[in-house]
């Protein structure tokens, strides 16, 4: 039995040695080597104060910027606490929920008469989703452009410019980074 | 679906297909001793452990190996989140972690389930992920594979008393096989996005002027070796759905590709070892077929979306400009096409991974997760685990096969006899002991952990012992496990999922290595040809069905036709 237990305790140390201090140690030195902007975050710096993650969506409530998704991490959009509606499909929480974000889209862009896109008024997966599809922000287009009082054609533009395919036209689905989207809006016609 | 949603599954079977005769090349090279280009690391490694590269063990031996080793590995990690808050690497200010939870999490590394009670972010230190976590995502593959080597092994051999070295077996697992992928995998990761750092959480000043904490770490370490090891334990709450741990449409597919290709390789290796790779190849197209069966429906339901949202306004159309379907829990970047394909992967493997949440999945789309794993997760599996839990159903299918006919069954050239099928019917036996078994236990004692109503809540508490039975460690996630009770019920399920699995299976190795090889006959039923395939994936069915039928249909079942009615709970 001795045997076994030495055998076993050193092969832990080794193991731990080679694939619990070794190997992220040695990937964290490359990765900041090679890709130091991915490595640590893919953090947007703007005059010098970090505003955001280029992969991480953030909460938007002002009526001239688009809004991501619904987000059930902590407060909203809680990077430090992601977290899932999990809500049942079956749940009447889950749809009084929706229900009442309908409404509330409804009332926040009165020019829109089309049922409201479903990624719009469901919660993401993480919370942090960064991103909305096409046709939700085609649904906000004509609310922001009223709101910074710029044509819906010229905010239309800055959107479809925004819209990333799918990956080699292939992989997952065509889709607008909230934040970017925002960003370039802000730089186009800033607020105020 | 659209024919862009074929059109990927399409894709990633394909690389699955073309990538299983390397990988299975390189680990038949690897087992049969052939790699010996890191001998000079490998050698003081077996000095300290008393042992050497050419002495082998009985079966017995073997097993008594592994398991000291995954109790020493066990306690370490254990130990580690117990006093994590004295220790370094710790920016995040993490406590200890209670010894209830700490079990639970132990027992679930160890097994290859990473049943995750807690949220990554919120509960463990870096150290903890590191020089914790992260290890026994490496052993706990290495431990499935080795016990899969074993029983190759065991058919290939013959008239043999030994079935191999544990000590040996598992470090060349870990230095030959697992850490140059992941070495080489998690660096191409950051390169597309998933962060690698020691770095404390970050505050952004949004641009609504807010505040955003947002958590760091060493994220694409923990990604690589969590797939390719099917292990699935996510460094942040919501796994594989969190941008950073999957920031795009093409590393989820180097995720999904890292899942499969071990275990579909192993049945090459399988074939290779036993000198005739059409074994090999039969074994996969009986998974082939299971799984996309078990996609074509997980994609079909969720695409439909949900009627009760489409009754308040709600547009879940197919268009150019959305992807329609279930968006509820979902990520915009994987849309349900996608979504449905990785839930169907990673519970065909005993992954566990989510890149959606799959308490919020249509009620048929959450039915064949729990279908994947309650047949044992022999759909590819998890590493080493798939094919050993294959060659069970194996075994017993020509069994069958040989009650039909009245000849003594063999396979490979190996007669099976009596005491093969009693060990392997004491592996089939553990998932209704586990599933349902400790399920009604918990039922009894724990209802209030259950936070969803009607048949969902059943779903959930379902869900849960059907997944640390299979080691799978997915979660209908709002279901409250992190209790003193159930931390420890799921503790047990997972140990039993694995280590009832694995003595029988090590026990069948030894008696078939054990045994001469007899030359196939004209009586003989061959083991590669279609007949056999569709009688192996009949066999699945039938045992898991008549298993779970019952109750999947108090749950889900129930849930489709209410729902379909316009019910709500």
């Amino acid at each position: 039995m001795w045997t076994y237990l030495r055998s076993a305790f050193v092969l832990v140390v080794v193991m731990t040695a080679f694939t619990g201090l070794a190997y992220p140690l040695a990937v964290t030195g490359l990765a900041n080597l090679a890709f130091p902007w991915q490595a640590s975050g893919s953090l947007i710096v703007k005059d010098g104060q970090v505003v955001g993650s280029a992969l991480i969506g953030q909460k938007f409530n002002h009526p001239a910027y688009f809004h991501g998704r619904p987000s059930a991490a902590g407060e909203g959009y809680d990077a430090a606490n992601s977290a899932g509606s999990n809500l049942a499909p079956s749940s009447r929480k889950l749809i009084d929920d929706v229900a009442a974000r309908v409404a509330a889209e409804r009332q926040a862009n009165p020019d829109e008469k089309r049922p409201v896109p479903a990624d719009l008024v469901t919660a993401s997966a993480s919370g942090l989703d960064p991103h909305v599809m096409p046709a939700s922000a085609a649904y906000q287009l004509k609310r922001v452009a009223a709101h910074r009082q710029v044509p819906v054609e010229d905010v239309g533009k800055l959107v479809v410019e925004n819209t990333e395919g799918r990956d080699f036209g292939l992989l997952g689905e065509p889709r607008i980074n909230v934040l970017k989207l925002n960003m370039a809006l802000d730089e186009r016609w800033p607020l105020r | 679906m659209d024919a862009t949603g074929i059109l990927q599954i399409l894709l990633y079977i394909a690389i699955i297909v073309a990538l299983t005769p390397l990988a299975g090349g390189y680990m038949a090279r690897l087992f049969e001793g052939k790699l010996t280009f890191l001998a000079w690391i490998e050698r003081p490694i077996y000095r300290l452990c008393g042992t050497s590269a050419d002495r082998e063990q009985h079966w017995t031996g073997y097993a008594l190996s592994l398991l000291v080793f995954n109790m020493v590995g066990a306690l370490a990690l254990y130990g580690l989140q117990r006093l994590q808050v004295w220790l370094p690497l710790n920016p995040g200010g993490m406590a200890a972690v209670p010894a209830d939870l700490s079990f639970n999490t132990a027992v679930s590394f160890v097994t290859n389930t990473n049943w995750q009670a807690y949220g990554g972010e919120t509960t463990m230190s870096y150290l903890t992920q590191m020089a914790g976590l992260s290890v026994q995502n490496f052993v706990s593959a290495a431990t499935g594979i080795v016990v899969a080597v074993v029983l190759i092994r065991g058919f290939a051999r013959h008239s043999a008393r030994t079935v191999g070295n544990f000590t040996v077996d598992l470090t060349r697992t870990v230095l030959y096989l697992l850490l140059p992928v992941c070495i080489v995998g998690a660096l191409v990761l950051v390169w597309l996005g998933v962060p690698q750092n020691l770095s404390s959480y970050v505050e952004a000043t949004t641009l609504e002027g807010g505040k955003q904490i947002i958590a760091q770490g060493p994220v694409a370490s923990q990604m690589m070796i969590k797939h390719l090891g099917t292990n699935g334990g996510g460094f942040f709450n919501v796994n594989a759905a969190h941008p950073y741990e999957n920031p795009s449409a093409v590393v989820n597919l180097i995720h999904m590709v890292a899942i499969f290709v071990l275990g579909a390789g192993l049945t090459n290796t399988f074939g290779r070892m036993i000198g005739d790779t059409r074994q090999g190849w039969a074994i996969l197209a009986a998974m082939g077929l299971l799984f996309v069966a078990g996609v074509g429906v997980t994609t079909w339901a969720d695409a439909a979306g949900n009627p009760a949202l489409t009754a308040i306004g709600v547009d879940q159309t197919l268009s150019p400009w959305q992807a329609g379907g279930n968006m509820e829990g979902k990520e915009v970047r994987f849309g349900t096409a996608l979504s449905a394909l990785f839930a169907t992967i990673t519970t065909a493997a005993s992954c566990g991974a989510v890149i959606a949440m799959h308490d919020s999945l249509m009620p048929l789309a959450g039915l064949v997760p729990m279908v994947n794993m309650m047949l044992g997760e022999v759909v590819v599996g998890g590493v080493g685990a798939g094919l050993y839990g294959m060659l069970v159903f194996v075994i017993l299918t020509v069994f069958i096969a040989g009650l039909m006919v009245g000849r003594t069954p063999e396979y490979v050239g190996k007669k099976i006899e009596a005491k093969e099928i009693k060990l392997a019917v004491i592996v089939i036996l553990v998932f209704p002991v586990g599933i349902l078994g400790l399920g009604a236990v918990a039922l009894l004692a724990g209802p209030s952990a259950i936070a969803g109503s009607g048949p969902h809540g059943l779903s959930q508490l379902l869900y849960a012992y059907t997944s640390a039975t299979a080691n799978n460690g997915s979660a209908f996630a709002s279901f409250g496990a992190n209790t003193v009770l159930h931390n420890t019920l799921l503790g047990l399920a997972m140990l039993l999922g694995r280590f009832v699995v694995i003595v029988p299976t090590l026990a069948i190795a030894g008696a078939v290595a054990a045994k001469k090889t007899v030359p196939p006959s004209s009586g003989t039923f061959p083991t590669h040809g279609w007949l056999f395939v569709g009688l192996l994936v009949a066999v699945v069915l039938v045992v898991g069905g008549l298993t779970f039928f019952p109750v999947l249909a108090l749950g889900p079942v129930v849930e489709h036709l209410s729902l379909a009615s316009g019910t709500l709970f």
